[in-house]
């Protein structure tokens, strides 16, 4: 029997939260931390049972104490989301259950699990002995449809937090997080400078897209560290990667070679880039964007 | 005793090549053996508030090297806990192993990556603070305070939060705005006489009994089938609508 620790977005179910049912098959148990999302994993189908963990200790994000209160009503083995919090709670559940944790998992056949490791430069099969806690990685298994009608049940839980909220501070652009979207569009050195990469967030809007960098251009050009895409920045999976400039060193490529479709804009036809890449399109920057945002108005 | 206890990693370069032979990663095919990138900046943040640091790394005796390097840009003690091959522990016998040689330097405070750049996982930081009932903040970028209690940054669902925490605690960090400092000559010099204390985990009193988690093989990621290659700006306009028709992610 697998249990779920629902992932919560706001108010609501987190879609990854499907994809772990779905993983989960027939049966499964949901827990939503906080409450929220309780509705919506009910009509999930393959879920037979919902408990809405309520307690104080869910008004912010403690893994220790979310862990704890989770730990007495999270039965067999347990799967949550590979995110951060979702990795955190693992981790402590795992402990204080004393069964093993495995995390990012991408595919799961009984007691055989695959996960990425270097970053996906190498994948390895685990066996697991026992029930475990596995975070799986977003965007991988396939999501359970609707047409569930499970109890919701609520259950009081809680437990002492260690941490606490001294200041909120809100996002400095509305953009996507390279993690969560469907398409991201990352820019390289190849760009030339970061006075360029304006037509690139250009782009990202048309699409609404993510906009991700290399390594290089992060250090060189002070970018967030959090849109780097690569071994040492975020790993992404969306459906569509379009890289611009993109040379492709080993550790960009283990941070984004998951992805659906790749598109590679590089001038080098012999960059690495395209050896990962679906569709390569040997060309400047300057003569690409161009014609990618015309194209894409023509849609 | 120790004021702060850094968990340090010693991984593949995130530059190397990663090569599989025989169903394992070919550790004699690394060209290069470093300190895992977030580590580093949990040693920083550890050298930048002062104090005693014990630096504690877990891994067969290629890991001592790294202590040596921890110790050359300011470390003030070296535990290496002899593990030949970390794929043999479960993620419960490294946090309990961990936690013991915490114990053992006296620290409650304690700084280690949010993930280490081989498994990713991410587990250890959390796992040893649940062994050594104590909180823990991941993720975070920007800390302040004194091994007493901290400020520490994080990413939220909003954007960015502060939070405190008291010691005992972990702290696993990310890419932090700290410049790394590099070891001077007289830094590696005295680095190259500083003891490293190596023990078993047994010498922890831990009794590391069977893992529940066993490693089947590894294997290099499934070849992707040559893409479709065009020449010139021209071709934009065809990807963009194969991209449409052929894969329908647009």
């Amino acid at each position: 029997m697998v249990t779920v620790i629902a992932s919560i977005s706001g108010n609501n179910l987190h879609p990854v939260t499907a994809q772990l049912v779905g993983a989960a098959g027939d049966g499964v148990t949901v827990l939503c931390p906080g409450g929220a999302g309780a509705a919506e994993a009910a009509a999930l189908s393959g879920v037979s049972k919902v408990l809405s963990v309520e307690g104080d200790c869910f008004g912010s994000f403690d893994g220790g104490a979310w862990a704890s209160a989770l730990a007495g009503v999270a039965e067999g083995r347990v799967y949550a989301a590979a995110d951060a919090n979702g990795r955190e709670v693992a981790a402590r559940l795992g402990v204080i259950k004393g069964i093993a944790v495995v995390q990012d998992v991408t595919a799961i056949d009984g007691d055989t699990i695959t996960r990425p490791i270097y970053s996906g430069k190498a994948n390895e099969t685990l066996s697991v002995s026992g029930d475990c806690v596995l975070t799986l990685r977003p965007n991988t298994f396939e999501a359970a449809g609707d047409g569930g009608s499970a109890d919701v049940s609520t259950v009081n839980a809680s437990a002492d937090v260690a941490t606490a909220v001294q200041e909120a501070i809100a996002k400095a652009s509305e953009r996507l997080d390279v993690t969560e979207a469907d398409i991201v569009i990352s820019g390289g050195r190849g760009m030339g400078s970061i006075d360029n990469w304006g037509q690139l967030e250009s782009i990202a809007d048309k699409l609404g897209a993510a906009v991700g960098a290399s390594r290089a251009v992060v250090d060189e050009w002070g970018l967030s560290h959090g849109i780097q895409v690569g071994q040492t920045g975020k790993v992404v999976n969306p459906s569509l990667y379009i890289a611009v400039g993109i040379s492709g060193a080993i550790q960009h490529l283990a941070g984004m070679r998951s992805s659906k479709y790749i598109v590679a804009i590089n001038k080098d036809a012999d960059a690495p880039i395209f050896g990962v890449a679906d569709y390569g399109i040997v060309a400047t920057w300057e003569e690409a964007l161009p014609a990618l945002e015309a194209a894409l108005g023509n849609l | 005793m120790a004021d702060v206890a850094v968990l340090l990693k010693q991984v593949p370069d995130t530059n190397a090549k990663v090569v599989v032979n025989g169903g394992r990663v070919d550790e004699g095919a690394v060209n290069k053996w470093s300190m895992s990138p977030y580590d580093e900046y949990a040693l920083e943040a550890a050298l930048a508030m002062g104090g005693s640091i014990t630096a504690i790394t877990m891994g067969p005796d290629r890991a001592k090297k790294m202590l040596t390097d921890a110790a050359a840009v300011g470390a003030s003690d070296l535990l290496h806990i002899a593990v030949d091959d970390l794929t043999t522990l479960d993620s419960n016998q490294v946090a309990e192993i961990l936690a013991a040689a915490v114990a053992k330097t006296g620290a409650n405070v304690v700084f280690c990556g949010k993930q280490a750049a081989d498994t990713n996982a991410g587990t250890t930081g959390p796992g040893v603070a649940e062994k050594m009932g104590a909180g823990c903040v991941t993720m975070v970028s920007e800390l302040s305070g004194d091994a007493g209690g901290f400020l520490a940054l994080r990413p939220s669902a909003e954007g960015m939060e502060r939070v405190s925490v008291s010691a005992p605690c972990v702290i696993a960090f990310d890419k932090t705005s700290n410049e790394l400092r590099r070891p001077n000559v007289k830094g590696i010099m005295m680095a190259k006489k500083k003891a490293i204390e190596s023990v078993s985990p047994a010498d922890l009193g831990v009794d590391v009994g069977a893992a529940s988690v066993t490693l089947q093989g590894q294997a290099p990621p499934a070849e992707k089938p040559a893409g479709q290659k065009f020449e010139g700006a021209d071709s934009v306009a065809t990807v963009v609508a194969k991209l449409r028709d052929e894969a329908k992610v647009l």
